[in-house]
């Protein structure tokens, strides 16, 4: 439109208006500012994959509480001598399955710090079986941090290795401190437990690295080939998955031969539970492959040259490694129970070994169990690792997609 | 339909043989044989078996190379006869007796209870997310899903002992042990097997609530279902008539991932309450190199999950025609 603009009505005109007052800011103008990033933001839109993981993982309360749990669980296992207050095979002749001793503070009002009261023993002959009463008269108070020599079992090899008497806990001067009670040759079942742990809990991280290894070289040359090797895996697979796992387990320990020394049977062990756990993994690992091969950056790869191995592990790999770490951790628990249940038959680990399979296989014997049921303790770490597993794993599998 | 039943009949066979040559080399996986077991036995009460332990080995084969001996015995499992039990100087089949109905029997009515528990827990905690109840019975699932079945049949074993003095060992009543099948029996193992089949589905149930509560949460988020409800369906009707259906079928479909679970548990289980099926001898058999006896245990079994899925798969394809026209199931 050209020219100026007619005055719309005529005849008046209107007075001149004062200019209008204005403000304008002396400082540059910025074309950015409105899309620039807080600190805060920055830092979110920086962080790295396992940042953002970690930070995603923190609401899940649960899920964090169960890490410190399992995290303490697992360093418990490089100091279990200390942790027990009896060595492993110490035997008390006298105590042949005493109950739990209760900790107590008070005596008769008085605060005397944790105390526990001592055993009275007798027999009862019309049932057969040992009574065991506390004799409220005298406390004994439990000692901490110690370093004794005058009970049984006091002294231990540390790893095998030099001979220590240190322990966080001990019994009281000629006192006993059975936190869990006895077993069937008086050996307490609480440092039995804190000795259980080191190979309970270590069959599922061994198992979990050979099944880990298994699972991503298989399904991977499944994923990234596909055609032939893809089908024929997938049908191992099948196979493998239908049978019951653990008819097969029990078949396979079964096989292991009777005179292997216990660290091959350890070994022989956590290899079977591996050979049958790996097929979920496998599929988890094909079936990303089959998705991420079509994506972009992997055809720039090959364009480039890179070798299969290569982009498999350098391309590939850790766009769903955090996945992997959420199935592994669901599937640890599965190996742990596995060995339990093995052990607790029978056809796992045997006695020189201590797992806490181990331990329960007494509880097999259901008048032993009826009349002492405290031999089923060992229940009572299995049953909370694996709910911590559990726990840890959705949690991870929900933070392992952090954009979500 | 009768095409894809054909079609997944065949696709079955390569899958059995599979497994069957698998068992026999699991079973033939220990150094020595039976003979060599007893030998060492007869020896170590001074006695010399080497004469018998031949005599043995030529009698059932176990001289034979290996291929032969697993034809041999595949071929004898086609017409019914599952080999001969060294330990119990009988054959398989005698052995096995009615433990092998039995196994059935327990599986069968424990996949039924996870179905019919897990369910309506299962829509109930979808269809009402977050209220006090699904909190609940996730907690519960959870504690059932951690807790090894083995264990819970144990502590069970001993609350019952304790609270009512009820000792729940064996799966009927000891009259009736041996006994051809009659109606009092049948009530007999019905009473006894309550609690083996509670413990057996304690962790397929806990695991199918999940998965169902997970689909359902999908199906009910999706826009279909917001546009019934906007046009005025009932409630009820509006998470029946389409989210429901959708949601049953990886419900079904899981039958898959839950037949081994189920039948594993109850091998364990079996053993802890001394049920007359096929677990505690399984056990026993596998201890003492029983071969024959193992193998067809195992085999039964493997037979079990296999039959299993193809009815899961038959009842998927009859529950959704995209399945058995050759399309994919759209999750």
């Amino acid at each position: 439109m050209a020219g100026p603009l007619k005055p719309l009505v005529t005849g008046r005109t209107l007075p001149p208006a004062k200019p209008l007052e204005h403000w304008a800011d002396d400082a540059v103008f910025d074309p950015k500012a409105a899309t620039r990033l807080t600190p805060k933001q920055e830092r979110y839109y920086l962080a790295s994959q396992w940042q953002l993981m970690w930070w995603k993982l923190k609401r899940h309360r649960l899920a964090v509480i169960s890490l410190f749990f399992l995290l303490a669980a697992y360093a418990s296992i490089l100091i279990a001598e200390m942790i027990a207050p009896y060595a492993l095979d110490a035997r008390n002749t006298d105590y042949l399955y005493a109950p739990p001793q209760s900790v107590h503070l008070m005596h008769e009002g008085r605060f005397l710090g944790p105390f526990v009261y001592p055993y009275k023993v007798s027999l009862d002959l019309t049932q057969l079986k040992w009574v065991y009463e506390g004799d409220l008269t005298r406390p004994q108070p439990i000692r901490f941090f110690c370093a004794p020599d005058d009970y049984n079992g006091a002294r231990y090899r540390f790893w095998g290795g030099p001979e220590l008497g240190f322990h966080f806990i001990c019994p009281p001067k000629d006192g006993t401190l059975f936190l869990m009670g006895t077993d069937r040759l008086g050996r307490d079942v609480f440092s039995r437990i804190a000795y259980g742990a080191r190979i309970s809990l270590t069959v599922g991280l061994v198992g979990i690295i050979l099944s880990f290894a298994l699972g991503i070289v298989i399904g991977g040359i499944a994923g990234y080939y596909g055609g032939f090797i893809d089908n024929a895996v997938q049908r191992v697979i099948e196979i493998i998955r239908s049978f019951p796992t653990l008819p097969l387990l029990m078949a396979l320990s079964a096989a292991l031969p009777v005179t292997w020394s216990p660290i091959l049977v350890f070994l022989g062990v956590t290899m079977i539970l591996a050979l049958l756990d790996w097929p979920g993994l496998a599929r988890a690992v094909r079936s990303k492959f089959l998705s991420l091969r079509e994506e972009d950056f992997v055809q720039a790869a090959q364009l480039m040259g890179a070798r299969p191995s290569r982009i498999i592990a350098r391309h590939l790999l850790p766009s769903f490694a955090s996945h992997l770490i959420a199935s592994a951790s669901l599937s640890i628990p599965a190996m742990i129970l596995g060995e339990t249940a093995l052990s607790f038959l029978g056809l796992g680990l045997r006695p020189p070994i201590t797992s806490w399979g181990v331990l329960l296989n007494e509880a097999q014997n259901f008048s032993a169990v009826a009349l002492y049921p405290w031999i089923m303790f060992p229940m009572l770490p299995v049953f909370l690792v694996v709910l911590a597993f559990q726990f840890l794993g959705d949690g991870l599998r929900d933070a392992a997609d952090p954009y979500k | 339909m009768f095409g894809y039943v054909v079609q997944r009949l065949f696709v079955m066979i390569p899958t059995l043989l599979v497994i069957s040559a698998l068992v026999f080399i699991i079973i033939n996986l220990p150094p020595g044989d039976f003979a060599t077991a007893m030998l060492q036995e007869l020896e170590s009460q001074g006695g010399s078996g080497a004469q018998k332990a031949t005599e043995i080995r030529a009698l059932y084969g176990l001289d034979r190379p290996l291929i032969e001996q697993y034809f041999h015995w595949l071929g004898g499992m086609m017409v019914g006869d599952f080999g001969f039990s060294f330990e119990h100087e009988a054959p398989v089949t005698a052995v096995v007796g009615e433990r092998m109905g039995l196994t059935l029997l327990i599986n069968f009515i424990s996949i039924l209870f996870i179905y019919l528990v897990s369910f309506p827990i299962g829509v109930y905690s979808a269809v009402r997310q977050y209220s006090a109840g699904d909190y609940a019975f996730s907690f519960l699932g959870l504690v059932g899903y951690a807790t090894p079945n083995f264990m819970l049949a144990i502590i069970m074993l001993y609350v019952l002992n304790e609270a009512f003095g009820i000792s729940i060992g064996g799966l009927m009543d000891p009259a009736f042990r041996d006994q051809p099948m009659s109606w009092d029996k049948f009530v007999s193992i019905m009473q006894h097997s309550v609690v083996p089949v509670v413990v057996i589905g304690t962790a397929g149930t806990a695991a199918m609530i999940r998965r169902l509560r997970a689909n359902l949460l999908d199906e009910l988020h999706k826009q279909y279902v917001v546009t019934a409800k906007a046009k005025g369906l009932p409630p009820g009707r509006a998470l029946r008539k389409y989210p429901l259906r959708m949601a049953l079928n990886p419900f079904i479909a899981d039958i898959g991932n839950l037949l081994p679970d189920v039948v594993s548990s109850s091998v364990i289980v079996s053993v802890v309450l001394g049920l007359e099926t096929v677990g505690p001898t399984l056990l026993r058999a596998l201890e003492t190199q029983d071969t024959y006896l193992a193998g067809s245990f195992l085999m039964f079994l493997a037979l079990l999950t296999v039959i299993g899925m193809l009815i899961s798969d038959l009842a998927l394809a009859a529950l959704d025609p995209r399945i058995r026209l050759g399309g994919k199931a759209v999750k």
